[in-house]
């Protein structure tokens, strides 16, 4: 499933960031439809798979924090639920 | 919101193991909250669950307090230890059972 505006500019932002070796953002809106957070138009729910050198010597703790720092703006205004999978080289 | 931390501070020191949820460990209102219900069950570890929709205050106090922006969020002795993806990932390669233990707590599987 190709990803929307929402999906794009998370894509974008974490490119930015990160300069990840491995990135998919993945919109799994469809599989929450009807659900608490669901949205009409979906891209409410997405996965975050990354690979990063940013992310050698982090706890996971602090992975998530520095995507969900930022994903800010999208997890504040937009995104539901975000499932992240992070990890160093 | 003062009042809310000092609660939070007072659930999690006071209690070994607090999972902040939607909805209870019987009856979830949530796919994220349900499966971290499963794994505490599935290690049999007691715990404190702390339904956030009973209060606005409390299920935006506990994203602040902790600096994490989802629910759930379990934690153990008083300290984060993460949300769905990394309870679950901790789970699957053994961190979580190594952090509970750490933590003097029991843990049966």
């Amino acid at each position: 499933m190709s990803l929307g505006p929402v999906g794009l500019e998370m894509e974008r932002k974490l490119t930015e960031r990160f300069s990840p070796v491995e990135l998919s953002v993945i919109d799994e809106s469809h599989h929450h439809a009807g659900h608490s957070g669901a949205r009409p138009d979906g891209e409410s729910h997405f996965k975050v798979k990354i690979t990063a050198d940013a992310f050698t010597g982090q706890s996971l703790v602090q992975c998530h924090r520095m995507i969900n720092e930022t994903l800010a703006e999208e997890l504040k205004e937009r995104v539901h639920a975000l499932s992240i999978q992070a990890k160093a080289p | 919101m003062a009042d809310v931390n000092e609660w939070i501070e007072s659930v999690v020191k006071d209690n070994d193991v607090v999972l902040f949820m939607k909805g209870t460990p019987e009856a979830p209102q949530c796919g994220f909250s349900s499966r971290l219900t499963q794994i505490l069950g599935h290690m049999q570890v007691p715990y404190q669950g702390i339904n956030v929709l009973e209060s606005g205050t409390l299920r935006e106090g506990i994203k602040a307090y902790t600096n994490w922006p989802t629910i759930p969020q379990l934690y153990v002795k008083g300290e984060f230890v993460g949300g769905c993806d990394i309870v679950t990932e901790m789970f699957q390669n053994g961190e979580l059972k190594k952090t509970m233990e750490a933590g003097g707590v029991a843990v049966e599987a």
